[in-house]
This record gives structure tokens, sequence and C-alpha cells, in this order.
């Protein structure tokens, strides 16, 4: 199933103040995102269909109560569950890990962004988040669908064709390996030369 | 008519709000989001922000005058106060918070009390400039709203 550019994916919002809930529905509307906006890390795992202590979501079938994310972004401050509590569960989930997360903070904590990055946050967004931020959530959404595809058809391959030729392998495995280079450096990239961004 | 005059107030009064310092460019993200789908976004946001900055100004209040004073507690509400003014682009609000938080900081009770004041009256100018401004655009009429004139 090819993935269409111009398909409508869909960002679940986390943040505990109402003003910047309305900011961020408003930002990632105009950026042609549907959006569900919630008010804390708890509900987040709800609306996610993982309940706080589970660490794998129930086999129902997505229609059931669960509304497919494409993509996390989240406060980091918050009370009760802080968006890097949010942050780990998502990635300790097996059914979850793969939806990407951003961060937001109005704090430009280089420790903070650190510990954040290295948990799996794919970006960091200082606040007060502008328009031109929601322009890096689409790759992050994309690279996690190619990814998919690619380990669907890498899974394809290896059951279908049981002698594969060495070179194949090797490309497909190097394809990947290059992304991740590609990610790891963006990832780089992006956390020093975000303008609002200051790493001393 | 007297729609010319009105728009002339609106950008004088705009124009104040960004020569004065009161706002910064944030405030243009406001309007930039504000469309057919929106179209009173911007009043909206800034309503909410007064209400939660009111609440956060009572609070404070509270806080100073609290024995003996915890200065931590304090701080998280400056904190919280100019996270709030961030968002609509209340820069002098931003700035005085800043002060307010290095006061607490240091524990310096006179200079926490002075900044208060500071935040306080600093409060009261935005939210009287920003109810005058929404009021001249509701009564210059759609044509104008959204507009970066005064720029």
């Amino acid at each position: 199933m090819a993935v269409d550019a111009e398909a409508q994916f869909h960002v679940l919002a986390v943040d505990d103040s109402l003003l910047d809930r309305k900011l961020i529905e408003r930002l990632l509307k105009t950026s042609s995102f549907q959006v569900t906006t919630v008010d804390s890390g708890s509900k987040a795992l709800e609306v996610l269909g993982l309940k706080e202590d589970q660490t794998s979501t129930p086999a129902l079938s997505p229609e059931h109560n669960e509304i497919e994310v494409n993509l996390v972004i989240t406060d980091y401050c918050m009370p009760g569950m802080t968006g890097y509590d949010l942050l780990k569960k998502i990635k300790e989930s097996s059914s979850l890990k793969d939806i990407p997360v951003v961060i937001m903070s109005s704090e430009n904590v280089p420790s903070r962004i650190n510990r954040c990055l290295e948990e799996g946050a794919e970006e960091f967004f200082l606040k007060p988040v502008q328009l031109s931020d929601m322009r890096r959530l689409r790759p992050h959404i994309l690279k996690g669908k190619h990814k998919e595809q690619q380990l669907h058809q890498e899974e394809n391959s290896n059951t279908n064709h049981i002698i594969i030729s060495s070179s194949n392998n090797n490309n497909m495995s190097n394809k990947r390996k290059a992304m991740d280079e590609e990610v790891l450096s963006e990832r780089t990239r992006l956390r020093f030369s975000s303008s609002s961004l200051n790493v001393i | 008519m007297e729609s010319s005059s009105l728009q002339r107030q609106l950008a004088n009064l705009k124009k104040s709000l960004f020569d004065q310092g009161n706002l910064d460019e944030q405030f243009y993200q406001l309007e930039e989001l504000q469309d057919d789908a929106s179209p009173n976004f911007v009043e909206e946001v800034v309503t909410l922000f007064f209400r939660d900055s009111s609440r956060l100004v009572a609070n404070i209040e509270q806080a100073i005058e609290k024995c003996p004073r915890d200065y931590g507690s304090l701080d998280a509400l400056v904190h919280q106060l100019k996270d709030s003014a961030s968002s609509i682009g209340a820069a002098k609000m931003m700035k005085d918070c800043t002060v307010f938080r290095e006061y607490c900081e240091k524990r310096n009770s006179e200079g926490c009390l002075r900044s208060f004041q500071k935040v306080k009256k600093e409060h009261s100018t935005l939210r009287l400039k920003l109810e005058n401004y929404f009021q001249l655009l509701r009564q210059v009429g759609p044509a104008e709203k959204a507009t970066r004139s005064g720029k």
C-alpha cells in the first residue's frame, strides 16, 4: 500500500494549558493535519489505546475504540505524567513505539533536550511553536511509514524467495542503514540548526 | 463616514502596541492563523490569555503576601505567567517576568515587590490596549481584519 503524500495525517497534541492547546490545534489544522487534543499524558495513552499500566494494546481491531495516530506532539512540563514520561511509555510499548513523538517546551535546557532525543523523541520544539515548525512534522510521519513499508517488503522477500542473492539483501539493508544515518545526522542537524535553539 | 478615522485609530493603536514593546512578532503569528475557518482566533486566544494571567496574578499576589514567603512557589507561578505571555507575544510582560524570576531566585524581597508592581501595571496596560484594539476592529468591520498594515 503506497503512502499517499497528500494523505491527511492525524496528530495527537498533549498540553495541560488550554491556551497552548488552542494554539497547537490551530497550527496543526492550518497545516492540514487532523487533530485530537488532550490535556494530560494519561488521556493521551487512553486515546492511543493503552492503559497506564499496560505495555501493549489489547488485541482489538483498530476500528474498535482507537483511532490511528500518526504523530504525538506533547508539552514537556505537565503535572502528573510529564511529556518525558509519556514519551517513555510510548517507546516502551510494542504497539506504539514506532509512532513519532515531538516534545515542546518553553525552556531551552540542553540536558532536557538531549534526554528526550535519547529516549526516542524525533524533535524538540521551543515554545511558542511556529507555523514553520509544522513543516518538520510530515517527514517524521512519512519516514515512519516508509520504514513500515520496507519492513513488510523485506519480510515478503524473505519468505517468498529462499535463495536470495547476497547483493540484493545488502542493498536493502544498506538502504535502511543509509536512511538511519540520514535520520541521525538530520536529527543532529535539526537540534543545532533550529534558529530558536541555542545549545550552549 | 467615520470609518477612515476609525481605521487610522486602529492602525495607530496597533503601531503603538509594537513600538512600545507591549507586543512582538508572535502576535503576527496569531494573525496568520486566523482565517475564515477561525475568524476570531486572535481575540479568542487573547481572551484565554487574560483568563489565565488574571488568575496567575491573583495567585502571585497571595504568594507574595504569604509569611513566610515561599520563593520556590512564587517563582513557579511567575514562570507560568511568562510562558502564557510568550504564547501571545506579550513581550514586555515576558521581560518583566524574567526580572521578577531573577529576584525570586535571589530571594530578594524588595526586588520581588517592585517587579510585581511592574508586572501588574503592564498587565492592566496591555489588557486595556487590547480591549480597545478589538473593539476598534469590530467597529471597523471584517474587511479590515488581520492585516499587517500597522507593522
